[in-house]
């Protein structure tokens, strides 16, 4: 809730210094209506909710032991999630993002086991993320078929290179020892700091840099964008790349955190969390809009759901049924406060 | 701009041929497609600091010849003159470098970015090197004198283009085009479903642009009373060709109208006789 007050109280600090803004007949905002007018309201709002629910509860909800637990369920949806701000932003989507989570490791096994250090490994695997993203972005911008689709196709496609490759049998995955192993997802905190670094970096990109207003411009209104002069279509193909590479990278680090591979698991059951964590932080599917803020902690609160469940011993059936209903509650608030917000700023 | 003073005291004596500072001139422009001749040698010219008006029906070739001069098709045959210096349009970019440019009301503008990041788009200032971190102070201060400037009153650089009004849009859509150094632009029906009080936004800074920055305009428009209130002088597009060529001062609107309708009168005896014939 702080976090919330101190931005919106930063985002005007010399209102009341602009005559013409009191001109337009504006009432002035009482703390209550600036803080529903932020997009992550509704998603801090609800996150408190689960947090005190749970922390009341038990007792154990506050230990550390439990904190690092679920920065490790998080982890991986704030990851994916904050790379799918930039599609969704841009109007796209990728549903891939989750097999190539499933993909990334696999390819450093793979290399590992042909031989190259795991160091290299990654990078090769980190390389060949890279290429599904080039063409993810390359389809869907350059044949014109809609990313949902293109998306989905190229899931299926990574899933049965994976089984073919595979057989579905479960590994040992390689790079977990020593410091190597520490920094890239053994560690307590590593894939939680991974998760914040990833986080933070896409947050900037998109809000800080001239790469980011081009993306708000491309997803906003991509006629006038090109107008300008601004390659669209290189935005949209950089931002397929970016969370094809997030998402590997995130894959890795689990796999390394887990110590192994399970090629058998579904991409959209990762992919599909990112998605909600980002639309319930107050990112719209429509495009021109996104928060990486919010999304994060739309996965904290996803992390904190799961984590809660299995902390107060509530069967695992349940979850699904309790996420879904909260989904829809929240996406309800958010479309309630979105249009209150929307009139009194008019 | 040396010639900003003289421009005004240039357009209003009605006499052509002294020695007049034409920035913008076509010579027989033709363009058809298939069998179909949308351009039949159009002769145009466009003054510095004036604000000429293009009417004609739908069909009449008006959007085509628009599409010419902005770099967006090629004419068959004719020729762009750009202060004198002859010029040839491959695409919107050949156009927008020699100085022309289009200004749609609402295809402009991102309604999600903010009134200044609009009017930098693809232009951010940015600092740190080429890690393009942009320079949002400066772009505020910049963008918030440039309006001042010219006059346009918005009620925050800071608010997004979709809180403010439709002229307030088109206001900060021309002010993007003429920031960027564009000396002629195109206004297409730029006072299209706009109010009393926001319409007087728009001529005011068409006025204010032409007058005291020498900055040249077209404006094409179905509605013959924004273009009375908005233009020095008129060209009538009829058939792929200039019929009437006049001052707005020189002129009314039932007196164009009957210029249109004659000349259409006549196109159609021609017709016929060419059927019987």
């Amino acid at each position: 809730m702080a976090q919330a007050t101190v931005a919106s109280e930063g985002s005007s600090p010399d209102a009341p210094a602009r005559p013409d803004r009191a001109g337009q007949g504006r009432a002035p905002s009482s703390l209550l209506v600036r803080l529903v007018q932020r997009r992550e309201a509704t998603v801090v709002i609800v996150t408190l909710g689960v947090v005190i629910y749970f922390a009341l509860r038990t007792s154990t909800f506050y230990s550390v032991a439990n904190l690092i637990t679920m920065a490790q369920y998080t982890s991986s949806i704030a990851i994916i999630g904050s790379g799918e701000v930039l599609l969704l932003v841009l109007a796209e989507i990728d549903l891939s993002a989750g097999q190539m989570y499933l993909t990334a490791p696999w390819i450093v096994y793979l290399l590992w086991a042909d031989g190259v250090p795991v160091g290299w490994a990654i990078v090769a695997a980190l390389a060949c993320s890279l290429a599904v993203g080039l063409i993810n972005g390359f389809v869907t911008v350059w044949l014109g078929v809609s990313s949902l689709i293109v998306t989905l196709g190229t899931n299926y496609a990574l899933f049965g290179l994976v089984l073919v490759e595979s057989n579905a049998i479960q590994q040992n995955m390689p790079g977990t020892t020593g410091e190597f192993g520490i920094l890239f997802g053994v560690g307590s905190w590593s894939v939680g700091l991974w998760a914040l670094g990833i986080g933070i970096a896409i947050w900037v990109l998109l809000t800080r840099t001239r790469f980011g207003t081009h993306v708000t411009a491309t997803g906003g209104n991509t006629l006038a964008a090109a107008e300008a002069g601004i390659p669209v279509r290189r935005v949209k193909v950089w931002c397929f790349m970016i969370i094809a590479v997030a998402a590997g990278m995130s894959g890795i680090l689990d796999s390394i955190r887990i110590a192994s591979l399970n090629p058998g698991n579904s991409g959209l059951d990762i992919v599909l969390p990112g998605i909600v964590a980002a639309v319930i932080g107050g990112t719209a599917l429509t495009g021109g809009r996104g928060t990486v803020l919010g999304t994060l902690i739309g996965a904290i609160f996803l992390g904190v759901l799961e984590d809660g469940f299995n902390l107060i011993g509530v069967s695992a059936n349940w979850f699904f049924l309790v996420e879904g209903v909260v989904i829809l509650l929240a996406m309800a608030v958010n479309t309630q406060l979105g249009s209150l917000a929307a009139r009194t700023r008019r | 701009m040396t010639t900003t003073g003289d421009s005004p005291g240039a357009t209003s004596p009605a006499t052509d041929g002294e020695a007049e500072d034409i920035i913008l001139s076509t010579e027989g422009i033709t363009k058809r497609f298939g069998a179909v001749v949308a351009l039949r040698g159009v002769d145009m010219h466009l003054r510095r600091g004036e604000v000429l008006g293009l009417v004609g029906d739908n069909g009449a070739g008006k959007s085509t010849f628009v599409k010419i001069v902005t770099g967006f098709q090629r004419q068959d045959a004719g020729r762009i003159f750009v202060e004198r210096e002859e010029v040839d349009f491959h695409s919107v970019t050949d156009a927008r470098r020699a100085g022309i440019e289009t200004v749609y009301q609402d295809l402009a503008l991102v309604p999600q970015l903010t009134v200044y990041e609009n009017l930098f788009l693809n232009r951010e200032l940015t600092g740190l090197g080429r890690l393009g971190w942009l320079s949002r102070p400066k772009m505020r201060r910049l963008a918030t004198e440039y309006l001042h400037d010219i006059r346009v009153s918005v009620p925050d650089i800071d608010a997004e283009v979709e809180l403010l009004s439709g002229g307030q849009r088109q206001a900060i859509a021309v002010a993007r085009a003429t920031r960027q150094n564009a000396k002629i632009l195109l206004l297409d029906e730029p006072l299209a479903a706009m109010g009393a009080k926001e319409s007087t936004l728009i001529i005011d800074l068409v006025k204010d642009l032409s007058v005291n920055r020498g900055v040249s305009m077209i404006v094409i428009d179905h509605n013959y009373t924004h273009l009375f209130e908005l233009c020095d002088r008129i060209n009538v597009i009829q058939e792929g060709r200039v019929t009437v060529d006049t001052r707005v001062a020189d002129t009314s609107i039932e007196e164009l109208t009957e210029l249109m309708v004659a000349e259409y009168r006549r196109q159609v005896r021609e017709g016929q006789a060419l059927l019987r014939a």
